[in-house]
């Protein structure tokens, strides 16, 4: 077997072993102790009502997706589009970091009724949530990445010739890349964060409006299936974009 | 393609980093032959890495810097300029072919076949065609400075400015590579930064001792042969020279 699938198989394996660590555990707590499945439900019941509830949770599910893939396409290009700005326009970056730090100070929690009150319930509130919510780690972290080029690589392009310009989009942003995909790796991680905040406060669907629709309505198990899709789906989203990234920037590789 | 070499004669070199007080020199002067290798030798941290990033363009602008060469001006000097520094400098994004045909790439965004094809034809003739589509982090110490050289190379300038790059190898290596950069740098000016006698004994048709406090440039003439010299004759001027650099030490 190659060396990928041998590491695909034996993350997979370690997986599975947490999971089935992690249901074990929450099992033995609710046969121990005997709380309400009001409280806490058994993660049997809880793995019952994902099944039934399985085209409805799949819609939200959807829903919920869309929301989070358009803000982190939103998110990571504003980020990296401020960020190039500031490398390229030094002057600008004295008026742009003050507004960056401004988004970051401003609780997202805050800001999410008044975007619902002026994006309406649906779709496009979450989006920009989203996007709000991860634009600032993406953005420092692709600009400390531009910043800090290897100095040599720079004086060689200078020697060769290349414009600034060149310099920029040909030296500076490749090697800012590992850099980037810390950032697109945090953004992946929080995208969902922001997501569910704008489902909670206003909307019709999605996965979070799912959970405080089972909540209101003591639904406990069912806001678990969701929680558990949701928790699922994020992993999986971490996961395949660190993947990709790895593949993409081959020569950054991990030091231990 | 190898361009011809170029005559270079620095009429002043000064200069001073903004927030000190001394400059790093004053007043230096030093005539480079045409087609000639020049190795400038000093203690570590004396200047003489400066002049030659001074002679590249690479001093940041705001500094007190002057540079007067005879009939041109700095920036007509930086254009005929090939700049080889002590780490390879190998674009890690970039494969070996692509880190060779560097110049083409950054200058029109593009590299075109028959470029391709003079870079592919240097690889084959530094051993190193079979490694033309491969990393460079796969590749050892030794082979990366072949690479790096083979980049100078193809950039075809008539003067070549060399800032220790044999320094980090091994001393087979260095041995190796310093036989080829002279084979395949034969014919065009090179300005050498070495810290080491024997490699300027080996490879300078001049040797020049960078002195420091006041900071001046001494010339002493090269051991006679054409370089790459053996080492085995170089016995007596190695002698000779370290007397010459201890007694200024």
């Amino acid at each position: 077997m190659s060396g990928f699938g041998a590491g695909f198989v034996a993350g997979l394996m370690r997986a599975v072993v947490i999971i089935a660590l992690l249901f074990g555990c929450w099992w033995l707590l609710v046969y121990l102790t005997g709380v309400p499945k009001f409280i806490l439900p058994s993660p049997v019941l809880v793995l019952q009502r994902l099944w039934d509830l399985r085209s409805t949770l799949l819609h939200h599910t959807g829903v919920t997706f869309t929301e989070i893939t358009l803000g982190l396409l939103l998110g990571v290009s504003m980020g990296l589009g401020f960020a190039l700005s500031m490398v390229l326009f030094q002057p600008l970056r004295l008026w742009l970091l003050p507004l960056l730090l401004a988004s970051q100070a401003i609780p997202v929690f805050a800001l999410a009724p008044i975007l619902v009150l002026w994006l309406g319930y649906g779709m496009a509130s979450k989006v920009v949530m989203a996007a709000l919510i991860i634009f600032f780690p993406v953005t420092m972290t692709c600009f400390d990445g531009l910043r800090h080029t290897h100095s040599g690589y720079l004086e060689l392009a200078r020697t060769l010739g290349a414009s600034r310009a060149r310099q920029l989009f040909s030296v500076r942003l490749p090697d800012a890349l590992p850099s980037i995909a810390s950032g697109l790796r945090m953004a992946v991680a929080v995208a969902p964060i922001g997501a569910i905040i704008g489902e909670w406060v206003g909307s019709g669907e999605g996965l979070g409006f799912y959970m405080l629709h089972a909540n209101a309505r003591m639904q406990v198990a069912d806001m678990f299936a969701a929680l558990m899709v949701l928790t699922f789906f994020s992993m999986t989203l971490y996961y395949s974009t660190d993947a990709l990234l790895k593949r993409a920037i081959p020569w950054h590789c991990e030091r231990t | 393609m190898a361009a011809r070499g170029l005559d270079l004669e620095i009429l002043c070199a000064s200069l001073q980093f903004n927030g000190t007080r001394e400059p790093v020199y004053q007043g230096l002067k030093l005539k480079l032959a045409a087609g000639e290798w020049t190795c400038l030798l000093g203690a570590s941290g004396c200047g003489k890495s400066t002049l030659l990033r001074q002679l590249a363009g690479l001093i940041e602008p705001g500094h007190r810097d002057e540079l007067v060469i005879a009939g041109g001006d700095e920036a007509d000097i930086t254009a005929q300029i090939a700049w080889m520094g002590q780490q390879d400098l190998l674009y890690p994004w970039l494969n070996v072919i692509d880190n060779v045909c560097l110049q083409q790439r950054l200058v029109q965004g593009r590299v075109d076949a028959d470029y391709k094809a003079r870079g592919i034809e240097l690889l084959h003739s530094f051993g190193l065609e079979k490694n033309a589509l491969q990393r460079p982090d796969s590749l050892s110490g030794g082979m990366r400075q072949r690479v790096a050289l083979a980049r100078t190379l193809l950039q075809d300038k008539p003067l070549v400015l060399m800032d220790e790059p044999f320094s980090a190898l091994d001393a087979v290596n260095r041995h190796k590579l310093q036989n080829l950069a002279a084979e395949q740098l034969a014919g065009r000016t090179v300005l050498l930064v070495t810290h080491d006698p024997q490699e300027a004994l080996r490879l300078g048709q001049q040797i020049v001792l960078f002195r420091e406090s006041p900071a001046r440039l001494e010339v002493l003439p090269g051991p006679v042969g054409e370089p790459p010299r053996p080492v085995a004759g170089l016995g007596t001027y190695q002698d000779q020279l370290l007397q010459t650099l201890g007694v200024g030490a």
